[in-house]
């Protein structure tokens, strides 16, 4: 059955492979970013944050005088100066000027001036006294102090503990998984002004211009119609400007509607790191059963997140991490329990996949340590336990096209050409006493739509001129996705016109309202349906007027138009059959999964823990693609990205009792490394599933963004492998998060004498009951409702 | 006076906006060349990526000698009036939307951008690898996973980083690039000498940079002004500035003092120019100094390269700086010059303290010597979390004699496990003396991963760099030993 929706015409410009719809510009240096819009301007002021030396601490007092005497400062804007309401969030736990500071180089107040120079000097004048208060940093201290924030939800199903009790191998352990700085290569930037019309117009770098409109009018006490906020384009979001635009666009409006300047805002990347959220690093406790032939009957874990100084979306993001703890395997009993820990530090935050790729890690890492020890391959063991028709996720979905994982896996064994190139690995380390070689295949299931089901939806804006061109806007955003180039695709296809007569402006809020985020890899699935259906409403009127003649589309359109055929549309799209109960944590969340798998090998070196990826496979389900250069693209970023999480990107904060405690210690690009050309495969080959027709989905496609994230994990697990040879047969190998190479070197090390990397790590477990994880109090909060948006609070 | 961006002659000054401390980088974004980014604002992730036009000098060419050389740099870390009469060349300068230019072209075509804000960047950084005139299809060596078929080195685009990609449509657009069009006026340009660099002087007193036209000049500046901040290829200046806020009064360029750049391989030794690049360096010593050769392409990234200099690197005397132990276990020596005239010391006894050397106000590294005939067996291990364009957490370099079996001289140079760069003294007692053995490296191992007191950082633990001592020495006997 193939629905409407999913139905593709003949003759369609959606699945051509064509480049980036702005990829001449960006190769040309012509692509306009935020900041670029500043250039040689000299109306605009420049704003420069005051920020605190302090993990936690009272401010005692502030006085900007001394920074009014800085040649070319112009104001400098404080807690009294907003007329709205004091809040950079949706909750309303994020004051945009705080009187007690949360995080280490938490911004107090900003200055405005000529320059940036001199809002720099500006900024290092102003007087600030504070009172230092105790400040918690780690997970490990926040368990210990129970602090948590928000709810702590739990998805459960069957009875963990009889088959814990069914079980033939019972395990159980703990992992600590870092975090990841989304560097987009554009720091966040907003340029405010009050325009001629008296609006105030911000044009910003934001995943979500929507809710930076409503951020922008709660702190300005404007309502939404008077704020209009426009991306053109951003050079990198990755979920980090889905929250995180919304404080730095609002000082911009701020400082634009009180100085009647333009105002700028744009982070250096030092600032952009210390001040913004993250990836969410987590602590995970676990149990896990398995059945003698090596399938998981039984998890219970307990995962705790580190949310940082504000709630921000850490309880959708830990919602969606319980929501992928298994992966793409069947597991009859689970419990797995949440909870967010508060810590002083920034407020970490959506990063691709949302969680999932956390929830995930879990279970790989698991199956990774645990098959040694039932002396099986864990290919075998992940394999055994893929999910099949029939099954249910813990949450109570049905898991459809499960036969999607095992046709993915089948093929990628044949393209890999899998079982020679084991062999192969398997002669190398026999060969080699200090290089070792390790090549591990993993799976991806991950759900697509937000969890919060009103986030389903999307509009769009078509409108046809009469000398026959197009013009589209819908309200998703352009950050290198791609979504742009679909859109036009999507509406050269609903049209049945070619590319060139279709060109999309910059998303606004004044074309298009209540937009969602551009996230949750939903951007094309909704903008797409949106499109798609006003470009049929106006197409049904044209063939309606046409009534057979046949006329052609400039003559049809020139016709229309004296006949007084209206020629544009607002176009909407809601995804069907969703719902989800996050008191409950059950329901139908998503449209549907995305499967992929991947294969990496590894090769390590002993002296060092130094590593090479030699090669890397991947199948990945796109269903039918809109794009498929785009989705490409899209695989293997999400890929090398996922790496670079879990292999190199490496957070470390100052947890001393010394005078720069919480203090970000990797704030710059020297000290944060994420990959470059040195950590690419060497041989990248990805291929997309055969035969993957998405049924209910525009143009039978599917989602992109965030899956492929996550087919890193081979790479993890190779590395394991290949550590693990360096030691005897069946050793079991703790590898740190990240593997940088200096955790591997650790790890081979461990391998090689047979005992846990580090005294001090809690090793795997062997033996029921094993060690019960943390379980939640009986007074434990729920997760509100409407935990993805603002809770009823002061407005 | 001024600088000629995408051929086109533009004042230094722009509506008063530039100073003394104006990066490269702000400079063309205040002429309107937004396609210039700020990614880092440390030479770390190439955004900011531009060609400038440089003196060719030696490469395996046969005409390059008095040509120019396409050069990529950061244009973050550079002030703008270091690059007074000067050429420089853009993303925009090379196409436009309409008109691609070749390396645009593959970019685009091959999926080489998304976001796109690195891509201007990567562009200039290509193009300039591009236009190299020594550049030559299927000079690679078999297996070698780091140049195309088309002769590209991937090392050209070490120091650009691209979030979005994961790279691999970048290589596959750097290695479908055939060779430049033969009326390409880029790449006429190159027959023709690069610009000299003139006298400048930008600024007032309260800030200034000021290149002196002759060294006489340069050392008498220095000899009345001890406040002086000395700037070659600014790759550790720029980063002063732009991150922790430096503005010296008076900032003076060096680096292209004819007496800074002299390279010459004598009978006794190899004198290298303080002021030149360690790209021309490289180039110029064209593997003759094996230890320098393999330190090259582990020194942070092409872009840092091709403005880095040795004396530099020697001067700012960080205890991580990569040339460091190389030179130290090359015994080198460094010919210091003031006004009153040259002194030669020994490397080893240069680095006084934490960023502190024997280098007095009024006084230029003028040249490093590098003593013949050099030891045999030597290796540099460097040890970062990344293989390209990172910082050492450990970096050990080793030259040994072996005489019959038995070593006769051992120099070990140590960085990042102490407050300085340092030899390792009591690991080169153990080894001189004893048989070239698995028995003698094993001792050697244990001494040197007891040398200096390497600390916990956000780079490595303390323990790791210890290991990471030991192991060196372990794997030069198992790579070159056995």
């Amino acid at each position: 059955m193939t629905t409407d929706l999913s139905r593709r015409p003949d003759g369609a410009v959606v699945g051509e492979s064509m480049p980036h719809e702005s990829a001449a510009l960006h190769v040309t240096g012509h692509a306009l970013y935020t900041d670029d819009l500043v250039a040689g301007r000299t109306d605009v002021l420049h704003a420069h944050p005051v920020t605190a030396p302090h993990a936690h601490a009272r401010v005692t007092s502030l006085d900007p005088a001394p920074a009014l005497d800085v040649p070319g400062v112009v104001r400098v804007l404080t807690a009294a100066d907003v007329p709205g309401v004091n809040d950079s969030g949706v909750k309303h736990d994020e004051p945009l000027f705080p009187d007690v500071v949360m995080f280490h180089g938490q911004a107090v107040a900003w200055v405005l001036g000529e320059t940036l120079e001199a809002a720099r000097r500006g900024a290092l004048a102003v007087e600030v006294a504070y009172e230092p208060l105790p400040a918690v940093l780690t997970l490990a201290e926040a368990i210990d102090a129970e602090a948590f924030q928000g709810g702590q939800p739990t998805v459960a199903r069957g009875d963990v503990e009889s088959g814990l009790a069914q079980a033939t191998h019972v395990f159980s352990g703990e992992l600590d998984l870092a975090g990841q700085e989304h560097f987009y290569l554009e720091t966040h930037a907003s340029l405010a002004a009050v325009d001629e019309g008296g609006q105030v117009f911000v044009q910003s770098s934001t995943q979500h211009p929507t809710e930076t409109q409503e951020i922008v009018a709660h702190v300005l006490g404007l309502r939404s119609h008077e704020v209009t906020v426009q991306c053109l384009r951003m050079g990198g979001g990755f979920g980090g400007k889905e929250m995180q635009p919304h404080g730095f666009a609002a000082v911009a409006a701020l400082g634009a509607v009180l100085t009647r300047r333009p105002v700028r805002v744009r982070l250096t990347r030092n600032q952009d790191i210390t001040m913004t959220g993250k990836r969410h690093g987590f602590h995970a406790q676990w149990r896990a059963g398995f059945d003698a032939e090596g399938r998981l009957l039984a998890l219970d874990a307990t995962l705790t997140s580190d949310g940082g100084w504000s709630l921000d979306l850490s309880e959708p993001v830990l919602a969606r991490a319980l929501c992928h703890v298994d992966n793409a395997y069947w597991i009859p009993h689970v419990r797995v329990h949440g909870r967010v820990a508060h810590t002083h530090k920034t407020s970490q935050t959506a990063f691709r996949g949302f969680g999932g790729p956390q929830g995930m890690l879990v279970i790989e890492d698991v199956i990774g340590r645990c098959a040694p020890l039932m002396g099986l391959d864990p290919r075998e063991v992940r394999r055994r336990s893929f999910y099949a028709e029939g099954h249910d996720t813990p949450y109570g979905q049905p898991v459809r096209h499960p036969e999607r994982l095992e046709a993915a896996w089948g093929q990628l064994h044949d393209e890999a050409d899998l079982e020679r190139r084991l062999a192969d690995v398997a002669a190398f380390n026999d060969a080699h006493d200090h290089r070792k070689r390790g090549l591990a295949i993993t799976p991806v299931k991950f759900g697509i739509s937000f969890n919060f089901t009103a986030f389903n939806q999307a509009g769009a804006l078509v409108h046809v001129y009469k000398d026959g061109s197009v013009l589209i806007n819908h309200g998703g955003t352009e950050m290198g996705q791609g979504l742009h180039t679909k859109m036009l695709q999507v509406a050269a296809t609903a049209l049945g016109l070619p590319l060139e007569l279709v060109r999309l402006a910059p998303t606004r809020t004044d074309k298009v309202p209540n937009t969602s985020a551009t996230a949750a890899s939903a951007g094309a699935d909704l903008n797409g349906g949106a499109v798609k259906d006003a470009c049929e409403q106006i197409r049904r009127r044209l063939v309606e007027f046409d009534a057979g003649r046949g006329l052609e589309w400039h003559e049809l359109v020139s016709a229309a138009y004296f006949a007084r055929v209206q020629l544009w549309a607002a176009g909407f799209y809601r995804t069907e059959g969703l719902h989800w109960d996050s008191t409950a944590m059950r329901g139908h969340p998503f449209k549907y999964f995305s499967y992929g798998v991947a294969a990496a090998e590894v090769e390590v070196d002993g002296f060092t823990g130094a590593y090479t990826t030699r090669r890397v496979d991947i199948v990945h389900d796109v269903g039918d693609s809109l794009s498929p250069l785009v989705d490409l693209g899209q695989v293997e970023g999400g890929f090398v990205q996922g790496a670079g999480w879990l292999t190199l990107e490496d957070l470390r904060w100052d947890t001393s009792d010394g005078p720069h405690r919480g203090r970000l210690s990797t704030q710059a690009a020297s000290t944060y490394k994420l990959p470059s050309f040195s950590e690419m495969p060497v041989d990248f080959r990805v291929s997309l599933l055969e035969r993957a027709h998405e049924d209910g989905v525009v143009y039978g496609s599917k989602a992109v963004g965030e899956p492929p994230l996550m087919l890193a994990f081979c790479v993890r697990e190779a590395l394991r492998q290949a550590a693990a040879s360096f030691g005897p047969e069946g050793v079991s190998v703790d590898l740190a998060s990240p593997a940088t190479p200096e955790a591997v070197f650790w790890a081979l090390s461990a391998a090689r004498d047979a005992r846990p990397a580090d005294p001090a790590d809690a090793h795997v477990v062997e033996g029921a009951p094993g060690v019960e994880p943390d379980q939640p109090p009986p007074d434990a909060p729920e997760l509100h409702p409407r935990s993805e948006q603002a809770p009823a609070g002061p407005r | 006076m001024g600088v000629t961006v995408n051929g086109e002659p533009r004042p230094l000054v722009v509506g008063g906006a530039v100073t003394p401390h104006t990066s490269l980088l702000d400079y063309l974004r205040e002429l309107g060349l937004t396609g210039v980014k700020e990614g880092c604002a440390e030479g770390e992730c190439g955004a900011c990526s531009v060609m400038v036009a440089r003196p060719a000098g030696p490469d395996s060419s046969d005409t390059s000698e008095d040509g120019s050389r396409w050069t990529a740099v950061n244009a973050c870390l550079p002030p703008a009036a270091a690059l007074e009469g000067q050429e420089v060349v853009t993303a925009e300068g090379l196409g436009t939307p309409v008109a691609l230019h070749p390396v645009q072209h593959e970019m685009a075509v091959r999926g080489g951008s998304q976001c796109g804000y690195c891509t201007p960047g990567f562009v200039c950084s290509m193009a300039a690898e591009f236009y190299r005139a020594d550049r030559r299809p299927g000079e690679a060596a078999d297996g070698d996973a780091e140049h195309g078929a088309n002769g590209f080195d991937l090392h050209a685009l070490s120091g650009n980083l691209c979030r979005c990609t994961g790279y691999r449509p970048i290589r596959d657009a750097a290695y479908a690039l055939g060779a430049p069009d033969e009326t390409d006026p880029l790449a006429r340009r190159l027959e023709r000498p690069a610009p000299p660099a003139g006298a400048t002087r930008v600024g007032d007193e309260t800030a200034a940079f000021v290149r002196p036209a002759t060294l006489d000049e340069a050392l008498a500046l220095l000899a009345e002004r001890p406040d002086a901040v000395l700037v070659a290829g600014a790759t550790d200046h720029g980063v002063e500035v732009n991150l922790r806020g430096l503005r010296p009064a008076l900032a003076v360029g060096i680096d292209r003092l004819p007496e800074l750049r002299g390279l010459d391989v004598r009978d006794e030794e190899v004198e290298i120019g303080a002021a030149l690049t360690l790209s021309e360096v490289e180039r110029g010593l064209a593997g003759r100094v094996p230890l320098l050769a393999s330190l090259m392409p582990q020194f942070a990234s092409r872009l840092i390269r091709n403005a880095a200099t040795l004396g530099g690197n020697l001067a700012t005397a960080s205890p991580i700086g990569d040339s460091t132990p190389v030179l130290l276990a090359l015994e080198s020596r460094l010919v210091l010059v003031s006004a009153q005239g040259e002194r030669e010391v020994a490397l080893a006894d240069f680095f006084t303290g934490y960023r502190q050397t024997l280098r007095r106000p009024d006084e230029l590294i003028r040249a490093v010597r590098v003593p013949l005939p050099m030891a045999p067996v030597t290796a540099f291990h460097k040890i970062a979390k990344r293989r390209f364009d990172d910082i050492s957490s450990v970096a050990v370099a080793v030259a040994l004699q072996v005489d019959d079996g038995v070593v006769t001289r051992a120099r070990v140079g140590l960085g990042g496990v102490a407050a300085t760069p340092l030899r390792a003294l009591a690991t080169e007692a153990v080894l001189e003396g004893r048989p070239w053995s698995a028995e003698t490296v094993d001792a050697a191992a244990t001494v040197l991963g007891s040398e200096g007191t390497p600390i916990d950082d956000q780079r490595a633990s303390a323990a790791y760099r210890a290991a990471m001592l030991g192991n060196a020495l372990r794997r030069v006997w198992e790579e070159q030993g056995r």
